[in-house]
Order: structure tokens, then C-alpha cells, then sequence
């Protein structure tokens, strides 16, 4: 055995010294982070699990006598889908016109407590929002759906008979529309502050008027961000469950029909509406299209973030 | 040949202001406001004398006279002043309309509540059950404790879990980890509660083995997973605001990273967190679809989050509306002060926290 000469040491690097609390405290953070990983990995699996039996279910587990379960489900997208859509269409324009106020017309001492108190819409549970939407705003929107119907009943979307109680999906439109308009307002409004001051400056020296510095400068810098917020306004929308499942009586069928009695209901409240009776089989086919609703809201979602962070990397307002 | 032109006269009469000629005064669109409600008025009011209208509508009158005031005001700003002016008066009057239609279901919606809430809001509606109570009377006590109880719950699972997170994103996390973590933080801020609901549901009926699994603690993963993402997101914004100027004199004087954060970084941000968690708690407190299907309901007291079925508010308000009995008025009003319940829990946690944000929080700002 030979021992190898010892060689003189060499200057080290300097280190810092290793703490074990720094590693406890490091390591239990990690843990945490991957642990959020690990809980949406989770949701997909046990939710894939739990949803094998309903894919292969016949007619005599599905309410509806549907053939199968893509039949089943069928209705009940294109009821979410379409429910979303509505409401998205009434939210964003409200929105940005809301964020404008808040960002650009509102006085600056004003601008916070006004961004508050659309939060506080925010705030409000959506079962309440239900309660409202079935005793308050059907009632009084009735008569304007009813003279729709009389003067636009020709047009497919306003074909009659009309509803008489005003729980019509043009109904839950505006509750859920109610809903997500926070949180579209905030991230339009965050966009429209992120607006380079210069640019807007430029654009009221050449003699703007404060629309048309609005127009040139603060909505093309703002485009995407209105897009990725409408987007998450969508994925809020597709998932509400409470308020279409307390004002829209349950149907399972397709119909573009703003207006009638009869309306298709959305994924999130046919399973609020049928779970608490469900059993056997019943109970995985709920979760089956649980899991089609998440599917979908992560597909929204994601395409949101992944503008919202493009954007981040040239926006040079961080 | 050259024509001679002769010069204009010059005016002896003083040039007005340059800065306000061919711009309306200030008042003007104000007065014309008042107009066009006053004449909206006057129609309403002829054709209630003529017997079309059985009421005055007021809201009716305000509605279209505003309307009729954005029109009205564009052409007369048109006339005046030009298009482009017109054009922007036009565009403020209706981003001005936008934030007021806003306002309108927020009013409306706490109206409603409180008039609707108020006539059950008593003593009994907060010292009793539902247990054998048919028709009027009853309480709300299982639903409030059920609430609190889970939603604690979810506040003891998420708040160690997102800080830590949050942590991890702003002091620790580098590379495609962290990265991956925010991505997936933001997707996760968009899972319908519902899912959250049917996945809590999943996971125990599998793990328990038990295919029809109704319990408190259930309820409490689901909110979990709809609050981290919100706890950790608020979190991430107030450690970043703690400046890096602390964090390097804590190391210059040799204390650890670990110690740095405990004492240095969480102390400055600690308001700003507190803020964040009760707002997190005020959102997740009032979500109904998930503790529907995993907490369940129930008409009796149940303290056990482990064992048995559990009521909470949300749900409370849920089936006393779903499932009216007779009278149908004790169900409803059950339900509206349940209702009543909830918001005030909420506008108080929103309003605290906002306190919270202004009171203590560092002053950075020099």
C-alpha cells in the first residue's frame, strides 16, 4: 500500500458555512412548492380514476336514457360553453370600460377605493348571488325578455315562447356575468396602469383628445392583456356552479334559444343538482364529467397564463 | 397681374380666452342632464295621466333619460366643438355609465340581502339547529360551527403550506422548478370549485374505501385547494416588496438565511400577509358546490370534522331555498338570513383585512 504524498492544500474557495437549520428551512420549502405539483397531479389522477367506470356505463346508468356516455355529456358542454360565452359577452366590454374609469377618467384620489368596491362583487358568495339572481333579477327582467320576444321573435336567439318566470340562460348570463367582472376589471386595470406614461404623454402632445390617446396609446399596449383577462374570466364562468343551478331549472338538451322556458344547464350545476342523490355508477359518471369541466377550464386557464407571462417578458414596465 | 387683396379689418372687439374658445362650459353637460330626465319625466308622467302606466317608474325615468342625455350631449358637443371632441365626450359618458351599471347589481344585491335578512337575523337564528324543526322557526348554530370549523381547517392546511411556498418562489426558487411552481400556481387559481369538491370526494372514497364518504375534514382539502394558490400568490407580492437593502445587512452581520427570513423578511411583510390570508379566507368561506358534495348536509349539531356529515352556511342557504317545505316563507327567510350571514362575515373579514394593510404595514416609501 502506498499512501500519496500529501500535497500542499490549495487555497479553497471560500464556502459558506452549512447550517442544518438553513437545510431544514430550504428543504421544507421545496417540499411545500413541489407539494402544489403534487396536489394538482392529484386532482387529474384520482379524478381519471374515480371516471374509468362512466366511460364504458350503458343507458341504464345515465339519467336521460342517453346511448352512452358522450351522448350524455354532449348537452351539458355545449350548455357550459355556451352559458360562459353569454356571460363573457356582457362582462368584457362592461369591464374595460369599468378599468378605463378606474385608470384613466376616475380622480386619482378616487381610483383605489373605486377598485375596492368592485372587489367587494368579488367577495360576495356565489350561493348568494343565486338567491339574488332567482328573486331579484328574473323577476325584474321578465318583461324586457317578454318585448324582446314580441318584437325580435323572428331572430332565432330571441325565438319565442317566452319564459315566464325569467329564469332563462339569458338570465344566468348576466348573474354570471356579474360574477366575473372583477375579476376581469382588475387585470384590465392593472394592464391599462402598466401603460408606458411616454407613450401617452406623446400621444396628448400631438393634440389627442384623452379618447384618442385611450385608442392610440393604452388599448394596443393593452390588447393581450384584455384577451389573457377575458380567457380567465371564461374559465371562471365555465366552472360557476351555484347561481345556474339554483336560477336555470335543469334540462339536458341543445338549444341556441336565448329566452324560453327551456334551457340547457351547465356540467358544474347538473353535478351540484344530482350528486347529493347519486350512487353506484351514477356517482362516476358525475365525476367523469367533473373531469371533462377540468379538462376544459385547464385548457382555458392555461392558454391565459402562458399570453399573460409572454407578455411579461416584453412589456418593460418590470 | 397682381390682385391686391385688402386686409381684413382687424377686430377692436378683445379675443376671448384662446384656451376655452370653441369649448362648451363646464356645466353644460350637467344641465343637460338635468334636461333630459326632466323631459323623460314629463313623457312618463303624460303617459301615467293618460292612464298607459298604472306608476310612476323612476328607474324607468332615470334609465332613459340618461340614455337619451348621451345622445343628446354628442350631437350638441358635435355641433360645437367638432367631431373629435364629440367623440371623446361620447366615449367618457359611456366608460362613466359603464362603472355606474356596475354599481347597480353590488346595491342591489346588498338591499335585497339585508331587507330579506333581517326578519329572521335574531337570537334564534344563531342559539339553535335545524334538528326536528319543520316549518318556522329553527336556527342556523350547526351551519355557523360547521363553517367555522372547516374553514379553520383549510386556513391550518393552506397558510403553512402557500407561505412556504411563497417562500420557496421569492427567496429560494431558481430555474425550471420555481418556474414551473408560478405557472402552475396561476392555473391552479382557475380550477372550478366544483372539481375542487369532486376531487377531495375521489381521494377519500378511494383512500377510506368508502364509495359514498360524506365528512367535515373532506370539505376542509377541498377549500385547501382553492386557497393556496390565492395565499401564495398574495404572499409572493408582499415578500417581494421587503426591500433587499434589510436582507444584506442581516447577512453582513452574519445571521443565517433561514434566520434572515424568520426574523427580518416575515416580520416587514407580516401585515401585508395577514391582509392576503383574510381575503383568501373571505373568498373561500362562501363556496358552496364543493362542501355540498364532500361535507354533505345535515339538520343536526356535528362538532366531529372526521366523522358524519357536516352543515355549513353556504349550503345551509342552499337546501333551505332547494327544499322548501310548509310554509315555504319560513324556509325562504331561513335562507336569506343565512344569506345575511355570510356576507356580513365577509364584508367584515374584506374590511378588516384592508385595515390590517393600512395600519401595519412598513412605511417604505422615503
Amino acid at each position: 500500500m502506498t499512501t500519496a504524498p500529501a500535497k500542499p492544500e490549495a487555497p479553497r474557495p471560500i464556502r459558506a458555512k452549512q447550517r442544518p437549520g438553513d437545510a431544514i428551512f430550504s428543504a421544507s420549502t421545496v417540499v411545500a412548492g413541489s407539494l402544489i405539483l403534487v396536489v394538482l397531479a392529484a386532482v387529474a389522477i384520482f379524478l381519471v380514476a374515480q371516471s374509468i367506470p362512466a366511460f364504458t356505463a350503458g343507458s341504464d346508468d345515465l339519467k336521460g336514457g342517453a346511448p352512452n356516455f358522450w351522448a350524455y355529456v354532449g348537452p351539458l358542454v355545449f350548455g357550459t360553453v355556451w352559458a360562459a360565452f353569454l356571460a363573457l359577452l356582457i362582462a368584457v366590454p362592461l369591464a374595460i370600460g369599468i378599468a378605463l374609469f378606474i385608470s384613466h377618467y376616475a380622480p386619482r384620489k378616487l381610483a383605489q377605493g373605486l377598485g375596492y368596491i368592485i372587489d367587494l362583487l368579488a367577495a360576495v358568495p356565489s350561493v348568494v348571488f343565486g338567491l339574488w339572481g332567482i328573486t331579484v333579477l328574473a323577476p325584474f327582467v321578465q318583461p324586457f325578455w317578454s318585448t324582446l320576444v314580441d318584437l325580435f321573435g323572428w331572430f332565432p336567439l330571441f325565438a319565442g315562447p317566452v319564459s315566464g318566470t325569467g329564469r332563462t340562460i339569458l338570465t344566468v348570463a348576466i348573474v354570471l356575468a356579474v360574477m366575473i367582472l372583477p375579476i376581469v376589471t382588475a387585470l384590465c386595470r392593472e394592464i391599462f396602469l402598466q401603460t408606458p406614461k411616454l407613450h401617452e404623454e406623446a400621444a396628448l402632445a400631438l393634440g389627442a383628445t384623452r379618447w384618442e390617446m385611450i385608442r392610440t396609446a393604452v388599448l394596443p399596449f393593452g390588447r393581450p392583456g384584455i384577451v389573457s383577462a377575458s380567457m380567465l374570466g371564461l374559465g371562471r364562468a365555465l366552472g360557476e356552479t351555484m347561481a345556474v343551478a339554483m336560477v336555470l331549472s335543469p334540462q339536458v338538451l341543445i338549444s341556441f334559444a336565448l329566452l324560453q322556458s327551456t334551457n340547457p344547464t351547465t356540467i358544474a350545476a347538473n353535478i351540484a343538482l344530482n350528486f347529493p342523490e347519486a350512487h353506484g355508477v351514477g356517482v362516476n359518471v358525475l365525476i367523469a364529467t367533473g373531469l371533462i369541466l377540468f379538462v376544459i377550464t385547464f385548457a382555458v386557464n392555461f392558454i391565459a397564463r402562458a399570453i399573460v407571462n409572454r407578455r411579461k417578458a416584453f412589456s418593460g414596465a418590470n | 397681374m397682381s390682385t391686391i387683396t385688402t386686409p381684413p379689418p382687424a377686430t377692436k372687439a378683445p379675443i376671448a380666452n384662446t384656451l376655452t374658445t370653441g369649448i362648451l362650459p363646464k356645466p353644460v353637460p350637467w344641465i343637460l342632464l338635468g334636461v333630459c330626465w326632466l323631459i323623460v319625466g314629463a313623457v312618463f308622467g303624460i303617459l301615467l295621466a293618460a292612464g298607459v302606466n298604472d306608476s310612476f317608474n323612476i328607474i324607468g325615468a332615470i334609465f332613459f333619460g340618461t340614455v337619451l342625455w348621451v345622445i343628446v350631449n354628442y350631437i350638441v358637443s358635435r355641433s360645437y366643438e367638432g367631431a373629435r371632441p364629440a367623440m371623446n365626450r361620447f366615449v367618457t359618458s359611456l366608460v362613466s355609465l359603464a362603472f355606474l351599471v356596475a354599481l347597480l347589481p353590488l346595491i342591489s344585491l346588498l338591499f335585497t340581502t339585508i331587507s330579506n335578512g333581517i326578519p329572521r337575523f335574531d337570537l334564534s337564528f344563531f342559539s339553535g339547529s335545524m334538528r326536528n324543526v319543520v316549518g318556522e322557526g329553527g336556527g342556523a348554530l350547526h351551519a355557523i360551527v360547521g363553517t367555522l370549523e372547516i374553514t379553520g381547517m383549510a386556513t391550518l392546511i393552506s397558510v403553512p403550506v402557500g407561505l412556504l411556498t411563497a417562500i420557496y418562489l421569492v427567496e429560494y426558487g431558481r430555474g425550471h422548478l420555481a418556474r414551473g411552481i408560478t405557472f402552475l400556481v396561476d392555473v391552479m387559481t382557475g380550477i372550478p370549485s366544483i372539481v375542487a369538491g369532486l376531487f377531495a370526494f375521489a381521494f377519500f372514497a378511494l383512500i377510506l374505501n368508502q364509495p359514498g364518504i360524506r365528512f367535515g375534514f373532506g370539505g376542509a382539502v377541498a377549500l385547501s385547494v382553492l386557497m393556496i394558490p390565492v395565499v401564495v400568490r398574495s404572499s409572493e407580492e408582499m415578500l417581494k416588496l421587503v426591500p433587499n437593502e434589510l436582507r444584506e445587512a442581516s447577512y453582513a452581520l452574519g445571521v443565517p438565511k433561514w434566520l434572515t427570513i424568520v426574523k427580518v423578511v416575515l416580520p416587514t411583510s407580516i401585515a401585508g400577509i395577514t391582509t392576503g390570508v383574510m381575503l383568501a379566507i373571505s373568498r373561500v368561506i362562501g363556496e358552496t358546490a364543493p362542501l355540498l358534495i364532500i361535507a354533505g348536509f345535515t339538520q343536526s349539531m356535528n362538532y366531529n370534522l372526521f366523522n358524519e356529515r357536516m352543515m355549513t352556511l353556504p349550503v345551509f342557504v342552499y337546501t333551505q331555498y332547494a327544499n322548501q317545505g310548509i310554509p315555504a316563507e319560513a324556509y325562504i327567510d331561513r335562507a336569506w338570513a343565512g344569506a345575511l350571514t355570510l356576507v356580513v362575515i365577509v364584508m367584515l373579514l374584506n374590511l378588516i383585512a384592508r385595515i390590517v394593510a393600512k395600519v401595519f404595514s412598513p412605511k417604505l416609501g422615503r
